[in-house]
């Protein structure tokens, strides 16, 4: 496969990074798994998916060019075929989330510095803002608008809504990551650390390990 | 019993979760709505009495009030949860309702639907560079390039990519693309045929 610029940001500082289409192909599997297992939205990977996008343009673009008949044509097809599910599957597991969790993620996003990677790509929190905005319209024609003055608002529900960061996922680690903090020092029990070494796997609750996976030093499968 | 009318909403709707989406419990909403009213009346009947020095009446306006709030709380459950529903349905039929369905849902619901529409027809629009993707595609992991598929209705004729024309008669078996017949059996003019060893 041809080998594509990756134009990725880091810290205000821009920096070429060169990636051969299977490993961004690679990467954006890995973000597609730990979105799959995370019980709350991740931090996008659009560059990943435009990136894929426009292989998969060239790549459509050469199989009609292609002469007919040929085997490779469709095994190239085939292959096509499965990244694209991949690209749609992640798409569609963020809206998923953004759905489900919408006025939860908007105001994470809301909390954001200006320097940090953003939580939804702009079309995302576009479709966020419209859902929320039409879903509080439906409730307050249907039902809010008739309810006691002092009840006309659904914020709080709304907001009650939100991903369930306690329960259990399961891990392989990538990088050696020392002192993870498991526990919190209670009344009953002690505090809990481990060390991960990579290539073990665990099942751990997800909340501890939230930051790692968001930084790649662990991937859920 | 308090609030008992708000809980049957959400056994109703709790029943058909698997299933169709029943018709709009219009009457239901409206009789939890009036069980509010009077509850919010009562509560108001006797703040003031209690302000106006009578003792006593605390936990009176505690229990109406906690039972306002489950009202409210089983109301908005029962809203939403025939909005997800009816969200799904978007990503099964497509973008227009068949009439059966559309019968059981309210103005506000239809309307609803509509918006749904807009909005994740221009989210999809606004993927990638290059006018973006269609979500409601490549809906489960592809095994194979071509499958076999039978029709189920006389639905005319169908042009392949290769620009072939083949004629989709009722009980006919085709062997076709996956990536071109996914949306035909989704709207059930085709079945797809798996073989079981």
């Amino acid at each position: 496969m041809a080998e594509v610029d990756m134009f990725h940001e880091e810290g205000g500082d821009e920096e070429d990074v060169v990636m051969t289409a299977a490993e961004v192909l690679e990467k954006l599997e890995e973000a597609w798994l730990n979105e799959k297992f995370s019980p709350e939205l991740l931090e996008g990977r659009m560059d990943l998916v435009d990136c894929m996008l426009d292989q998969l343009a060239a790549m459509e673009n050469n199989l009609r060019m292609a002469r007919k008949g040929d085997l490779k044509i469709s095994l190239h097809r085939m292959e096509v075929d499965r990244i694209r599910f991949i690209v749609s599957s992640y798409l569609r597991l963020r809206l998923e989330k953004v759905e489900k969790y919408t006025s939860h993620v908007l105001e994470k996003e809301e909390q954001k510095k200006d320097n940090e990677e953003p939580l939804m790509s702009d079309a995302e929190r576009q479709f966020a803002r419209k859902f929320l905005e039409c879903k509080k319209n439906h409730f307050g024609a249907l039902a809010l608008k008739h309810m006691p003055p002092n009840m006309q608002s659904a914020e709080k529900e709304l907001a009650g809504v939100a991903p369930k960061l306690n329960s259990y996922v399961f891990l392989r680690v990538n990088e050696n990551t020392a002192n993870v903090l498991i526990e919190e020092d209670t009344v009953d029990t002690g505090e809990e650390i481990i060390d991960l070494e990579k290539g073990d796997q665990h099942i751990l609750r997800y909340k501890p390990i939230a930051s790692l996976v968001n930084s790649g030093a662990v991937s859920l499968i | 019993m308090l609030a008992e009318k708000a809980l049957e909403l959400v056994r109703q709707q709790h029943r058909c979760i698997e299933g169709a989406l029943g018709p709009f419990n219009e009457d239901g909403i409206r009789q939890v709505l009036e069980e509010m009213r009077a509850l919010f009346e009562q509560n108001q009947r006797d703040t003031s009495a209690t302000v106006a020095g009578e003792a006593g009446l605390f936990s009176s306006i505690q229990l109406r009030h906690t039972a306002l709030e489950r009202n409210k709380r089983c109301v908005l459950a029962y809203l939403n949860s025939r909005l997800e529903h009816i969200g799904q349905m978007r990503w099964e039929f497509g973008s227009v309702l068949p009439a059966d369905v559309k019968y059981n849902l309210c103005e506000e619901e239809v309307q609803w639907f509509n918006n749904y529409n807009r909005m994740l027809a221009n989210y999809m629009r606004a993927i990638g560079d290059t006018g973006g993707l269609d979500l409601t595609q490549d809906m489960k992991p592809p095994k194979s390039l071509y499958i076999e598929v039978r029709c189920k209705v006389d639905h005319g004729e169908f042009e392949t990519q290769d620009g072939d024309i083949i004629v989709l008669k009722k009980n006919s078996q085709h062997f076709l693309l996956r990536s071109e017949c996914e949306h035909l059996i989704r709207q059930g003019i085709l079945e797809h045929i798996v073989n079981r060893m």
